[in-house]
Parts: structure tokens; sequence; C-alpha cells
């Protein structure tokens, strides 16, 4: 059974001035106890979806459910029954973490003891802080807190609008291995996120661009989508290299990623000698060359370039 | 029910964990009452004046002593030529003078015509007024007491009564105008901040997407400024008997409960205002002229409403507080029963409702 199916959804933004095109007929369909990564750079649509989803924004056109119901007719059913964190942190700064989390048990008619141990893993984390005002916790711990306030009422499909943005490494490591867990407990779980690294955790993920889903596969699936050889190259001075790449004419893109350049030729074929022939003819030092695998990145920059 | 508790419980601790705010909820009304009872009175008192006087006689001076030992005037300065006055006034040290001319006691018992000059600021037009008033009724009683003697054959005697308030006291006006006021900015500008502050923090799309219904939302938020209001009327009500000795003569429950009902309109209307703004600044500056203003200007407690031109009395009709102004003065000063405000109280209520309805119709279920 799919717990989210999304079809065709146009939703535009209008000011006095302009019309933004947000979401350009975007269609998918998440399967029941999935994680499912919405990937993509901000204005990429991403937020849209969740609200519409949430019912908390009417989409132009197009038509979407959840759990079954329809997000324009159904809006109470789905209100009762999904869990959303949305990307801004949006609990109250004044109430400590306890009141807070009292809060939300409340008003989905639950209490904490009836589903602690679904928020248990995190909630223990955050336990020791529990009487600090919400507005003086760290990115990593307000964040844990929203989930918490997010599942209480063991929602069916959970929403999560770019939950690890401005968190600390450890602490995303740790959020993910939350919605692991998460999963197993039958929920279904879409996430959006920024963070291309990301993108391998999930089940499914579509890649989004601009109000336009570019693909949707699992994460190996798109990697093995990347069908050309990918090297990486650096040297002493990379932005000359960069530049010395990107003159040649067979080259068909260069990327910088971390301390490497990623570097993709038109056509295939002698590759390694083509870069060491530009690194000699450049006189670059302490050259370094070597064939990698696709990183999901790469292949969202080559979908971009198409 | 419960869900309902628990979002009160949480509305509380929102006010209580903002002291400031709290302290200026709680304070401002005695402090409006303090200012308007104290300072910013319309009273005429102790007003300085000079006397620039020719004659020098028996009359001037009995005269002169019964103005300046009058309490509406404070003698501070004889002067000794027109010039003087003159310069006087330029520096602003006196609101009236009066002049007596030359052989101002042999004029009158000779020629049976005598002339004062009263001379006054008029910059501020009521003020000089009033103060030539006071000053000539009482050359009027000096006259009436020197005419005791004779009899004249004609003469008609005013006679004065001031009803409800026989000490011409600013504070039975403005009373029930500081309620009003209170109220209308506490309900109203409070909730309307209140409800757009859960826009602006992003918490409302969590609640929306939660099984509580708006109306529930909306009740939630304003419950705890309604117990704010009744503190508020207590302690205005307290103020006026307890420090500015204005009675409350009329039935207290039945003021109680025009009140309550004033305190939901308020807050209607706050629910209104924060269906449409989007940050606490908009609700604040929308309350502030869509409410304060008017209910300053149009309730007849600064203005009467009478003197306006039409269209704008016809205006002041719209303005809930004009309505309850009439009603706690009618009930708090004149000491009217609910035979004599029901009117006013129909109309109030009527505005409540449709405030009420359209702001719960208008409020948006979905973002944007």
């Amino acid at each position: 059974m799919q717990s989210v199916i999304v079809e065709n959804i146009i939703k535009n933004y209008r000011t006095k001035k302009e019309t933004v095109e947000a979401l350009k007929g975007i269609s998918f369909s998440v399967d029941k106890g999935e994680i499912f990564g919405l990937i993509g750079p901000d204005g990429a649509g991403k937020t849209s979806i969740f609200r519409i989803l949430t019912t908390l924004l009417l989409a132009d056109s197009g038509a979407a459910t959840v759990d079954g119901f329809d997000v324009v007719k159904d809006y109470k059913k789905i209100r009762n029954r999904v869990g959303y964190m949305p990307g801004r942190f949006s609990l109250y700064q004044d109430l400590s973490v306890q009141e807070n989390l009292e809060f939300f048990a409340a008003i989905f008619n639950t209490t904490i003891r009836e589903n602690y141990n679904l928020i248990k893993d995190i909630y223990q984390q955050i336990e020791p802080f529990k009487t600090r005002k919400a507005g003086q916790l760290s990115g990593g711990m307000k964040q844990k807190l929203a989930l918490s306030c997010a599942l209480i009422h063991k929602p069916s499909v959970l929403f999560l609008d770019e939950p690890t943005t401005g968190v600390d490494a450890v602490s995303r490591k740790e959020f993910w291995e939350m919605l692991h867990r998460l999963k197993m407990e039958g929920i279904t779980i879409l996430v959006s996120t920024p963070y291309m690294d990301e993108a391998s955790l999930c089940d499914r993920v579509a890649l989004m661009q601009k109000g336009v889903i570019m693909t949707i596969n699992t994460p190996a699936g798109i990697i093995s989508g990347f069908k050309k050889p990918i090297w990486a190259m650096r040297s002493s001075e990379m932005y000359r290299l960069m530049n010395a790449v990107k003159e040649d004419e067979t080259v068909e893109s260069c990327f910088p990623f971390g301390q490497y350049q990623h570097i993709v030729f038109k056509n295939p074929g002698n590759d390694e000698q083509r870069l060491q022939e530009i690194a000699r003819k450049g006189n670059f030092t302490q050259v370094e060359i070597q064939s990698i695998r696709p990183n999901i990145e790469d292949c969202f920059m080559a979908l971009m370039q198409q | 029910m419960k869900q309902f508790f628990i979002f009160v419980k949480k509305e509380c601790l929102h006010i209580l964990r903002d002291p400031r705010t709290l302290f200026i909820l709680i304070f401002m009304p005695i402090a409006q009452i303090v200012l308007y009872g104290f300072a910013l009175t319309t009273e005429v008192k102790n007003s300085r004046i000079a006397i620039f006087d020719q004659s020098m006689d028996e009359a001037t001076i009995q005269l002169t002593a019964e103005i300046s030992s009058s309490k509406y005037f404070n003698l501070v300065k004889v002067v000794h030529s027109y010039e003087e006055i003159e310069a006087t006034f330029k520096k602003g040290t006196i609101r009236m003078a009066i002049v007596f001319p030359r052989n101002f006691r042999f004029d009158l018992l000779h020629s049976n015509h005598a002339q004062i000059q009263l001379i006054a600021d008029a910059s501020d037009p009521n003020t000089a007024n009033t103060l030539a008033n006071y000053a000539s009724s009482i050359i009027n009683d000096y006259q009436e007491a020197l005419n005791n003697n004779t009899e004249l054959p004609y003469t008609i005697k005013t006679q004065f009564r001031m009803l409800y308030n026989p000490e011409l006291k600013g504070a039975y006006n403005f009373v029930p105008g500081v309620m009003a006021l209170v109220l209308m900015l506490v309900c109203a500008m409070m909730t309307s901040i209140a409800i757009v502050k859960e826009k602006e923090m992003g918490t409302m799309e969590v609640l929306l997407v939660s099984p509580l219904k708006p109306f529930m939302i909306i009740i939630a938020k304003t419950i705890p400024y309604l117990f704010v209001s009744f503190f508020n009327i207590a302690s205005i009500l307290l103020m006026s008997v307890y420090v500015l000795d204005v009675p409350i003569t009329g039935n207290l429950g039945l003021l109680l409960l025009e009140s309550i009902l004033f305190t939901i309109t308020s807050l209607s209307l706050g629910i209104l205002i924060s269906n449409s703004a989007q940050t606490q600044q908009v609700a604040m500056f929308t309350s502030m002229m869509s409410l304060f203003l008017p209910t300053l200007l149009f309730s007849g407690f600064l203005f009467p409403v009478e003197n306006m031109p039409l269209p704008l009395q016809l205006l002041s009709n719209i303005v809930p507080a004009k309505w309850y102004y009439i009603i706690v003065k009618s009930v708090m000063i004149k000491g009217l029963g609910f035979r004599y405000v029901w009117k006013e109280t129909l109309i109030l209520m009527g505005m409540t409702i449709v405030l009420l309805t359209v702001s719960i119709r208008n409020f948006k279920i979905r973002l944007a």
C-alpha cells in the first residue's frame, strides 16, 4: 500500500510583480514504511510539497493523498494522523522541554507515557535538560525535541522538512539512526535535505531542482545510472587547475568537491592520459589523479546539466 | 476538553514567563487612572492671575480678596500698567488679568455703573472661557450682596444644580473612559498579538496540523486575557472608589456584567485583527489605529460626540467603546438601572455576535 501519492502537483506563488513557479507538475509516491528523501538545493520546492501534503497549502492543480485521504477534502483526517516537523524550529521557546512535549501530547489526545517507547531513544538524550527552556537548547537538541513532539502521537506518516539543517555532524548521524529505528516501527517517513550525502541514507530519493523532480530512484540506482567514468584530480593550485580543465574542450564537466575536482569527459577513453597532459601543460605540482565511483552529488550535477 | 485546558495552561505560562508584558498589563490601568486623575486633569484650579488696580478703594480691595480666595484663582502678581500686563502674559506666568479702572467705587455708587476688564489668555480657548465665567460669577455675587439692601424691580436669578457630579470632578468623566480604553487595549491588542505571535514563530503551522479545532485555538488563546481584564476592571473600580472618590452609584453586578460583555466584544475584535495581520508589529499598529484612536476620539470621553460634524457622529456609532462608555456612565455615575441601558447593551451584544462569527469564520485553516 502506498502511504503518499502525489499526482502532477502545480503550485505558483503570486506576488504583485511576478509569479513564481514553485512546483511545475510533481508526481511521486511513497510506500508504507519507507524513508523517502526529497533532495535538492534551497528553492527546489521541497517545503511547498511538505505544506501541500500536510494540508497547509492548496495546490493550484493536481491531486495528492496521504494514507489514502485526499489532502483537500479529508484534511481533518490527515491532520489527525500525520506528524509534521517544519523546517524552522516551531516549538514554544519560552516553555521547557517537558512542557512542550506534554503540550503536544495533550493536543493529540495522548500522553507522554502512552507512547514513551517510541520516543525513548531520542527523548532520553534531552531528558537531562527537561526543565530547560526550549529556546535555550542547542541546535541538535532542538531538532531532537521537535522530532519527539512530532512523534508523540505515533503518526502513520512523518513529514520532516530539513530536520538536519544547521545541525552538527554527530547529531546528524544520530538523527538518521533514529529515523531508521522509526522505520522499524512501520512509520512512513518523508524527509527533505539539502545535503547530498544524506541521500544514501534514504530508501528512495527524488532529486529536485527548481520545482521539477529530475529523477526518482534508490540511491544505488541513481549512482548506477551514472554511466561515464569519473575522475578525481587535485594539485597544489586548485583554482588554476579547475580553469585549466574547463578550458579543455573534451571535458564535459568539472566540479570542485572537497579537496578534489571531479571530472567527466564527453567521450571517455584515455582519460587518465588526457588529465596528465593537462597537468603537464600547466606545470601543476603535487598532482594526484584517481578513478572514483560517482556519488549522489555527481549524479545531481550531471542531471542538472541535462 | 483536556486539550482545551492544557492549551489555556500553556497560554497562561506564556503570559507569566514574560514578566515585563504582565507588569504592563497589570499596571497600565493603574497608571492611567493616576495620570488622568492627577496630571492630565481638565479641571480649572488655582489658575494664576494678575490684578491691575487703578482705584485701590474699598470695593476693589474687597473684590480682589474674593477672587483670590476662591479655589479657581491664585493671585500671583499685582501690576501697575497695561504694559506690565502684556509682559506678564508673554512670560506665560498668568492665565488672566483683572483690571479695575480709576474711581471704581465712586462710579459704582454715584453713576450706578462701573466697569471691570477681564483679560484672558485665549490660546487655550476652553480654559479662557471657564476662567472668565468663574470670575464673572464671583463679581455677580458681590454685586448681589450690594443690592441686598435695595429692592430691584425686576430680577431673574439663575440657580445652578450640577446633577450626578455636584463637585464637577473630571474623574466622573474619565473613569468610564479609561475603563473602555484599557479593556480595548488589553483584550483586542494583546489577543491579536498573541495569535499573530503563533504565526510569526511558526508554531501555528504545527497547531494547524493537529486535531485541534480552529475555534478551540482561538477561544483558548483569549481566555487568559479575559482573566487579566477582570483583574483590570477590579483594579480600576477600586482605584476610582478609594483614590479618586468616584463612587459606584449603580448596581455593581450590572456594571461587571456589562464590562464582561464589552471585554468579549474587544476580544473578538482582536481575533478579527489577527486574521489579517502576519506580524506582531502589524497587529499592534492595526490595533492602535483602528481601536485605540477611535476609542479615544469617538467614545465621547475626551471630546463630546454631539459637537462633531454629522458624518463623524454617524461614524462614532460603530465604535463599540462609545456604547460601553454610555453604559458605564449611566450605571456607575448616574446610578441608573438596566431599564435605561438595555438599548446600548443590545447594540454591544449585536456587535459582539457579528464580530465573533466573522472572525471565527475567517480564521485561516491553512497557511496563506
